[in-house]
């Protein structure tokens, strides 16, 4: 691989683009696709592949090549730079997921409390609309906030993003759950959001509940919405004891701390 | 933070402190085995290692491949699996077989 190939496959990857890397074999030759000059049946495999996101060994004109997709990571928005975030944040960060924390309040959303994370200082709905989830986005909702959590999940329904999170217990859920539809959110719509968060693990401390929202995402990213339990059933993300407890709110004496 | 399966930054980054780099890239799996196509493992020729092609089978076996790609820069396709006497010696213990393609860095 040649620097400039290196240099290209990671400004893709910065710019959030889709590239894959054709190799031919066994003599390491390459391309970078799409590419207008390079063989159509390499081009039309090579779209696929993309498409799939599976990389592949394919033949081309009795040549052998490997195409190596090359996708931008998933992206997750959490909203409310709370003290589970501090938590999830660098967990997603390790499990290949772009972060970005949004919140608009100054003294939770510090450099210091998320080094190396993208900080977005705007208001939720605000910031979702330009940031624009798709099908390969997650937005969790943390804050316990219904000004700060409605907007977010307002806006996150109205898009493709595959998971919609959010933190608050069973009855904070319900009322949730009303007011958004009586912002015109169907029962469709509702349904797509996993609240109380996270896989049922008895999760307590603040690393814990990360680990089960984020056991979670990947599940749902991986297998889709529905999830088999240990007893071979089905397990729903409304399962009564998800996460979080479902009537204590471990999160809300944290709301004021700073660190 | 380290997304762990992004190597190219790695890479990079040891490229242009010097360091002579060769990227180990699974090409193709069969039957069991522990990591999808497009798995990267980054070398040095100084012996630093980062990422996977397995799960910590072969490695030693690409990073002794590796020394000629270091020497003359040549591309190798190496296969590992149950009926590779070699690979049976690093022990691919999950019975599956892959395919690995070396490649210098620049």
């Amino acid at each position: 691989m040649t620097p400039e190939t290196l240099a290209a496959l990671r400004a893709a990857r910065a710019a959030r683009r889709v590239e894959v890397l054709a190799t031919r074999l066994p003599d390491g030759a390459q391309l970078r696709l799409p590419d207008a000059a390079a063989p159509a049946a390499l081009q039309a495999e090579a779209a696929r592949a993309a498409a799939r996101d599976e990389s592949r060994i394919m033949d081309c004109d009795g040549e052998s090549w490997f195409l190596h997709v090359h996708a931008p990571p998933p992206r997750l928005f959490i909203v409310g730079a709370v003290h589970v975030a501090q938590a999830l944040a660098p967990m997603a960060a390790t499990a290949g997921f772009a972060v970005t924390i949004i919140d608009p309040r100054r003294g939770y959303a510090t450099a210091e409390r998320f080094p190396e994370v993208t900080i977005e200082p705007r208001w939720p709905d605000e910031a979702l609309r330009a940031l624009a989830p798709d099908a390969h986005t997650a937005v969790v909702t943390l804050t316990h906030d219904s000004k700060l959590d409605d907007p977010a999940l307002d806006l996150a329904l109205r898009t493709d993003a595959f998971y919609v999170g959010a933190l608050g217990s069973r009855k904070t859920q319900a009322a949730r759950l009303e007011r958004l539809a009586a912002l015109g959110h169907g029962a469709d719509a509702i349904a797509r959001i996993h609240g109380p968060v996270g896989l049922p693990i008895g999760a307590v401390t603040v690393a814990e509940i990360a680990v089960s929202i984020l056991a979670q995402l990947i599940a749902v990213r991986r297998n889709g919405r529905a999830l088999p339990s240990a007893t071979g059933g089905v397990v729903r993300s409304t399962h009564s004891r998800d996460g979080v407890p479902p009537e204590a709110c471990p999160m809300s004496q944290d709301q004021g701390r700073l660190a | 933070m380290i997304d762990t399966e992004d190597m190219l930054e790695t890479a990079a980054a040891w490229h242009d402190s010097g360091e002579t780099v060769a990227i180990a890239t699974v090409v193709d799996t069969w039957g069991s085995s522990p990591r999808p196509r497009g798995s990267r493992l980054v070398l040095t020729r100084s012996g630093r290692m980062a990422g996977s092609v397995s799960g910590g089978c072969v490695e030693a076996a690409v990073a002794d491949a590796a020394a000629r790609t270091f020497a003359d820069g040549a591309t190798q396709v190496l296969e590992f699996g149950i009926t590779n006497e070699r690979a049976w010696e690093v022990g691919l213990a999950c019975g599956g077989k892959l395919t690995v393609l070396l490649e210098r860095l620049g």
